[in-house]
Parts: C-alpha cells; structure tokens; sequence
C-alpha cells in the first residue's frame, strides 16, 4: 500500500544541515497496522509526512496505493491526499468551527452539497460516538473527545490510508486505550491501512502487527511487533521493549550464587518464555508429574501482545541429578523458549 | 447651547460618521487582501514569496510612519484626482483610508499569524487549496481576533477624521475648531470631546462584544 524507496530528507539552513531521514526503504501491506517508533528527534514526524508529502522528500521515490507521489504536482497531490487521512498529536481542529462542520471540512473542500455532507458525516458521529456532541465547539470538548472528531474528520474522505502522528502522546492511559481500540475497530471494519507515530512502547504492543524502530532518521530494526518485542537485536529495541517486556533478570535471582553446571544438591533455574498456544500448555503440572521433581515459581509475567498472549516464568526445579535433566529435557521438547540461567546451590 | 448649534452638532456627528464609515470599509477592502498577502508569503507560509513580502512590507511601513496631518497634505494631488477636490467630507475619505489600510493590514497580518501551523497543516494534509485555506481556515479562524483590530482602527480613524476636519474636512473636528477654538464657544467645545468619547467608547463596547462572540476558543 505505502512504498519508500530510498527516501531521504535533510534540512538545509544556515546553521548547519539537518539529516531528519537517512536514505530509507519502507514496505506497508495493505490492512496493516504498522509502528513506528523512535525518541524523540529520530525522525518520526519527518517520515510520515514525507508519506503524504506535507515534506517533499529531498530524494527518493514514494508510492502509495501504486501512485507515485513524488513526481506529481501540487494540484496533482491535493487530489491523492483525499486519499490519505491523518490524525494529530494536537487534534488541530478548527476552533470556529462546530464538531459537525470539523467533520464536514474535507468534504466542504472537495465541493460536496450540504446534503451529501450531511449523509456522510452522520455515521461519522456515530462511529466516533460524538452524536451529542454535534453542535459543540472543540474547546468544550475533552482531549479524548477532539481526538475523535479528528478521526471522523480524517475518515470523512473515505481514505485508504490513516496517519497518526502521536495521537494518543498528549492523553491520558484510559483515553489512549479508547482512541487505539477505535483505531483497532475501524482498521478492522474498513481494511483501513494505518501508519502510528508513537515514542510510548504500550501503543506499538497494543495494536500494531509490524513495527519499525528508527533512530537518528536511520530506521534500525524492523518486523512483525511479536517478533521484535520478543527477540529485539538492536541495543535502542531492546531498551525500547525492556519498559513493556521484563525481560530483565529479577533482583533476586541477579543476588543468587549461580553456577553453570550441575552440583550434588543445587538446583536449576530456568526461565521459559511462551508465545501464542503455548502460554495454554500446563508445563509446571507436567514437569511435576513426570519426573520426580519439585517446581517452584520465582517470578512470573503474563503480557498480550496485540492478539498474541505472552508470558514469562522462572522456576525454580529441585531433585536428583538424573530427573532435573529429564525434565530440561522435556522443556526444550515443548513449544516454548527455554533458557537456563544456572544452578543455584 | 442654541438649537441652532445642537442641529450643527449633530451636522458634524453625521459628517465624522459618514468619514469613520466609508474610510473604514475601504481600508478594509484593501488591508484585508494586502494583510493576507503579507502572511502567506513569509518564508514558512503556504505561498512563501521573499520580494513581494519585502516590497509591500516596506510600502506599509512607510506610509505608517509618515504622520497623518503630512500624509494628508502630500497626497492633495491624488485626492483631488480621484474626488475632484481636496476639501469636504469625501475628499478626507481618500487619505483617512490610505493611512488606515496598512495599519488594518499589519492587525490582519498579526491576526492571521496566531493561528497554530498545526492547523494549517492540518487543512493541507486534507487536500485544501491554499485559496481554501485562506477563506476556511486563516480568516475564519482569526475572525475574533481581526475585528479587534478593525475596531482599534476605527478609534483611531475617529481620532483622524477630527484632525481631518480641521483640513476643511467637515464633521465633529471641524465644529470644535471653528467655534470652540475660534470663537471661544467653550461649550461646543465641551460638547464635541463629549461625543467622541462617546463614539470611541460605543465602538470598542460594540468589537469587544462581537469579538468574544465570535471566540470559540472559550467557551
Ligand atoms: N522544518 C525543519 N527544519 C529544520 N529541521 C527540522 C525541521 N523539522 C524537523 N527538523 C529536525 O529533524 C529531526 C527530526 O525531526 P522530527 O520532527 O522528524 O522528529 P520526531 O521523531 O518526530 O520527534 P518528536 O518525537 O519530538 O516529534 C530533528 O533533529 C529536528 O530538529
Ligand atoms: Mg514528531
């Protein structure tokens, strides 16, 4: 749907230049929700406005739905824009104008008669749940609520495409959650394909099905969220994903005596990592039943990745030599991540 | 006071009037295109155009700074080319709105530049031509805000239609020059400062009270 070929985008002045986005390829499918997320200054804002051209990339080719924006004119761009919905981290909604008419905008601007305006952005309301709020002005409104007529005003064009661009940064965490299950909701009901700015992790893990980390306008680790979440390779994810994931060892098992090998009476710690199915599977009760061991549990974490649910455990397994092996066998056997951390004496 | 000088007195109201009037509408014919011009040509704005900003940028300021009473006298050739004459009420109209366009247009540009980028942005990611911009976003947002300015424009255009009058302009300046001041008529004097307190005062009431009406931003 959205294609960055070798886009690059520095800003002169006199100062000095600004390389916001290094030479940068892009693939978003059709239906996805695709994250991007970096600190701030990474070039995040500069990236999704070079998708609908608010900033005309300095090289490099952009495509969306197999049009190819970088070579059209202005008035050209106008037309494809209608196309491309986008939703602010300050709503930037019109404040002379009622919630209805911030709706009806976009269509005003394309030349729409007040009557099909108003066939249109009646199930707009309806959709963003702002039906009695219709005749209100966006300062008597909360920031929850502007956020949905921005949404409604973005979809007003019946766009193939949503930006958001830190739409839920300036919210509360119950307001956020709203705004993204809206935006779940309507990827879902429309097939709308959408492009989310976020520096907050939570956003990504919520919703997204790809995601993209980009840092210093160099985007440094891309693909699907599950996997990036549960096996980041680059030093900026992994401290992006330690905030939402506990990947990190617990204090108390960082304090304990460990050795690497097996020792008369130690015992083992291990810490296993369930993706999807696996999270379902009673590999505790199994491990006890089979084997003559005890298991106790050191710390434990459960965690929904989107649709994916995702769980951490360390435990704790005591008894003879010959039955620990067994059963670390029968772990690495299951559909699970097993690691040892060692033996604890 | 006189009937007679009561009749005169509201002679010269309807006179500084018909001045404040016509000269404020005109000015704002051309200072509001000549404000919006100012604006979207900046550097960072929707049309930016660096020698047209600079040219009608230093128009402006310089007939700002050249003194209404000057102004008046240097542009006698023009006012009589456009009304026939350089005396009367209408020939004042010609340089009262010459000197109250730029400023409506600097108040207009000022006006227009406290609307965030983030909504013009906004109007551009939608697809909004930048003429659409202009008449649905950047006027109709800076509405309450302009029609402060045209109403401080209007006080002072009441201020140079009084030394207008002086110019053999008419109105309520004119009748306080002539019998107040020549004539030592102490009471038309008084009478006519009372009037264009009240003008003054009945014109801000009426911005300040269109303009919060017009403000959404609170409610
Ligand atoms: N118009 C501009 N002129 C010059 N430099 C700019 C401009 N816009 C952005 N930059 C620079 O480009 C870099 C990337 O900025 P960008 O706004 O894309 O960051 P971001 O990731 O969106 O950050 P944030 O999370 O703070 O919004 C920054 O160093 C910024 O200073
Ligand atoms: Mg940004």
């Amino acid at each position: 749907m959205i294609d960055l070929v070798n886009v690059a985008k520095t800003y002169y002045s006199k100062a000095g230049d600004i390389k916001a986005l290094q030479p940068t390829d892009l693939h978003i499918r059709s239906g996805e929700i695709f994250g991007i997320i970096g600190l701030s200054g990474a070039g995040k804002s500069t990236l999704v406005r070079c998708i609908n051209m608010l900033e005309r990339p300095s090289s490099g080719q952009v495509f969306v739905d197999g049009q190819e924006l970088t070579k059209m004119s202005e008035k050209e761009l106008r037309k494809v824009r209608r196309s491309i919905g986008m939703i602010f981290q300050h709503f930037n909604l019109l404040a002379s104008r009622t919630v209805y008419d911030n709706i009806a905008f976009p269509l005003e601007i394309q030349g729409l008669s007040k009557s099909e305006i108003a066939k249109k952005v009646q199930p707009l309301l309806e959709l963003v749940q702002l039906e009695d709020r219709a005749d209100y002005y966006p300062s008597q409104l909360s920031g929850g609520q502007k956020q949905r007529v921005g949404i409604a005003r973005a979809l007003a064009s019946d766009p193939k495409v949503l930006l958001c661009d830190e739409a839920t940064s300036a919210l509360d965490p119950q307001t956020t959650k709203s705004i993204l299950d809206l935006l779940q909701n309507i990827n879902k009901k429309l097939g709308l394909t959408i492009v989310l700015i976020t520096h907050q992790m939570e956003v990504v893990k919520a919703i997204c099905d790809r995601v993209a980390v980009i840092e210093n306008g160099v985007i440094v680790e891309q693909g699907s969220m599950v996997e990036v979440f549960t096996q980041p390779q680059h030093p900026t994810t992994k401290e992006f994903t330690k905030s939402v994931i506990n990947a990190e060892l617990p204090e108390i098992i960082k304090k304990m005596a460990l050795s690497d090998t097996y020792e008369e009476g130690s015992k083992l710690i291990v810490r296993l990592t369930f993706l999807g199915d696996s999270a379902g599977e009673p590999i505790v009760s199994g491990m006890v039943k089979r084997f003559d061991v005890e298991v106790s549990i050191i710390y434990g974490n459960i965690d929904q990745l989107k649709d994916t649910p995702f769980g951490i455990l360390i435990v704790e397994v005591a008894g003879e030599k010959n039955n620990i092996a067994a059963a670390l066998d029968y772990l690495h056997a299951r559909e699970l991540k097993t690691e040892v951390i060692g033996y604890e004496l | 006071m006189s009937s007679e000088m009561i009749d005169l007195l509201l002679k010269s109201f309807w006179e500084t009037c018909y001045m404040v009037g016509a000269s404020t509408l005109l000015a704002t014919l051309i200072g509001l295109p000549l404000g919006v011009i100012l604006t979207v040509t900046r550097r960072d704005h929707i049309l930016p155009n660096q020698p047209l900003n600079t040219v009608l940028g230093a128009v402006v300021n310089a007939t700002r700074s050249t003194p209404f009473i000057i102004l008046m006298v240097a542009i006698i050739p023009l006012t009589r080319f456009i009304v026939g004459s350089s005396i009367g009420t209408t020939a004042a109209i010609v340089p009262l709105t010459i000197s109250a366009a730029p400023f409506i247009a600097r108040i207009i540009e000022s006006s227009l530049l406290e609307i965030s980028p983030g909504v013009i942005e906004a109007a551009e990611a939608m697809g909004a031509s930048p003429m659409q911009i202009i008449t649905k976003v950047l006027i109709p947002e800076a509405r309450h805000s302009i029609v402060l300015g045209v109403t401080l424009a209007i006080i002072s255009l009441i201020g140079y239609s009084a030394m207008a009058g002086t110019l053999g302009g008419g109105g309520l300046g004119d009748l306080a020059i002539r019998y107040g001041y020549q004539r030592f008529q102490m009471d038309v004097m008084v009478a006519t400062v009372v009037v264009l307190i009240f003008m003054v005062q009945a014109m801000q009431s009426l911005g300040d009270w269109l303009s919060k009406k017009l403000n959404k931003n609170k409610l």
